[in-house]
């Protein structure tokens, strides 16, 4: 029980640390946008990991099963919020970063200076 | 130069990983699995006679939080709004537009239509199984994207797209002032409950789920026709 547990939030830590090395490190805008992703879906992760219960099933009703078994559903639903945010974000950065590119002509983040020192 | 490189990505992973062990001592202390519901213990045993959808995921986000979701549909259009504005142009042309093979063109024929039913299907059940809305709209746009892959030339109806997601923004909007109209509250629940588990249940889920799934994927069918034909100008 605990075990599996443990795993999740290794799981959900693994995410979190590779999503902030590649922000940190990476210069392609574009790899930024994917490491913002993945440590936005680390996030997600945790909070459903969270509101999970041992030996609940999915917050449906369904003949044969009681509502007492279910696991908890307001994470679930506050996820789906995140995850449809985290898209719509993604899609308008993404579109920033093309219109970056056409102005720059790259997508090096050093390599973009308006103001040059 | 090339050292200070590596300094640099060593420092980043070193503030990551500590960042990461802080933050799993932290989950450590969580008990994994634990039943620790206040408020969802009332939604899952009410929902059934004040929503009556039998999916409680769905009741909560349509029902009791359907402000948030009003507001999480702005998010989404705004953002489409936004992608259109940074780079759609009215006689743009394909980006890498890419020859196809018979194979792929006649695949894409033959899969559209069990694409967009899968979709439909989605968002028409959102308040029985798993899925709704967003899920559903999301597979419909996905339609979107086969056919720009295999058909060079094709080109999206974006005024209908438009016309399209105007209508479904109204419809959600309409609803809840239907409940300010009736029980002064908005996006109070007017219609009849119906038959718990039936396709024609759980009040306005149904209606207001069509409606964001129309929503969903004609923002989406539009985010992707703006990045896929962009520029007049040769590059």
């Amino acid at each position: 029980m605990s075990d599996l547990g443990t795993l999740y939030y290794i799981n959900v830590v693994a995410m979190v640390v590779i999503g902030l090395y590649i922000v940190l490190t990476k210069r392609n805008v574009l790899k930024i946008l994917i490491g913002l992703d993945i440590l936005g879906t680390g996030v997600n992760l945790l909070i459903v990991v969270i509101g999970y219960i041992e030996g609940g099933t999915a917050p449906i009703y369904t003949a044969g099963i009681s509502p007492a078994k279910f696991v908890d559903p307001l994470p679930q639903a506050l996820v789906l919020t995140a995850i449809v945010i985290d898209a719509a974000v993604l899609a308008m950065a993404i579109s920033i970063a093309i219109r970056l590119y056409k102005e720059f002509g790259t997508l090096d983040v050093r390599k973009m200076r308006l103001l040059k020192w | 130069m090339k050292k200070l490189k590596y300094v640099y990505k060593i420092a980043a992973l070193a503030i990551a990983v500590l960042l990461g062990y802080m933050l799993l001592q932290a989950l450590m202390e969580i008990p994994f699995g634990t039943n620790r519901m206040f408020v969802a213990e009332r939604f899952i045993f009410e929902e059934p006679y004040e929503v009556g959808a039998a999916n409680t995921v769905t009741a909560i986000v349509v029902n009791y939080r359907g402000f948030d979701t009003l507001g999480e549909v702005t998010v989404l259009f705004i953002a489409a709004t936004g992608v259109a504005l940074l780079l759609h142009r009215e006689r743009g042309i394909r980006l890498a537009p890419t020859e196809t093979t018979l194979v792929v063109k006649t695949g894409a024929r033959v899969l559209l239509p069990a694409v967009l039913l899968v979709g439909l299907y989605i968002f028409v059940h959102g308040h029985l199984t798993p899925g709704g809305g967003f899920p559903g709209g999301v597979i419909v746009a996905s339609a979107l994207i086969l056919m720009y892959f295999a058909y060079e030339e094709y080109v999206a109806p974006r005024s209908m797209l438009h016309l399209l997601e105007g209508i479904a923004g109204l419809v959600f909007v309409i609803v809840g002032i239907l409940g300010i109209i009736v029980y002064g509250r908005f996006l109070q629940n007017v219609f009849p409950l119906g038959d718990f588990g039936r396709l024609f249940s759980a009040g306005f889920i149904p209606v207001v789920y069509v409606a964001i799934g129309a929503k969903v994927g004609s923002e989406l069918a539009g985010i992707i026709h703006d990045m896929i034909r962009r520029g007049g100008e040769s590059e």
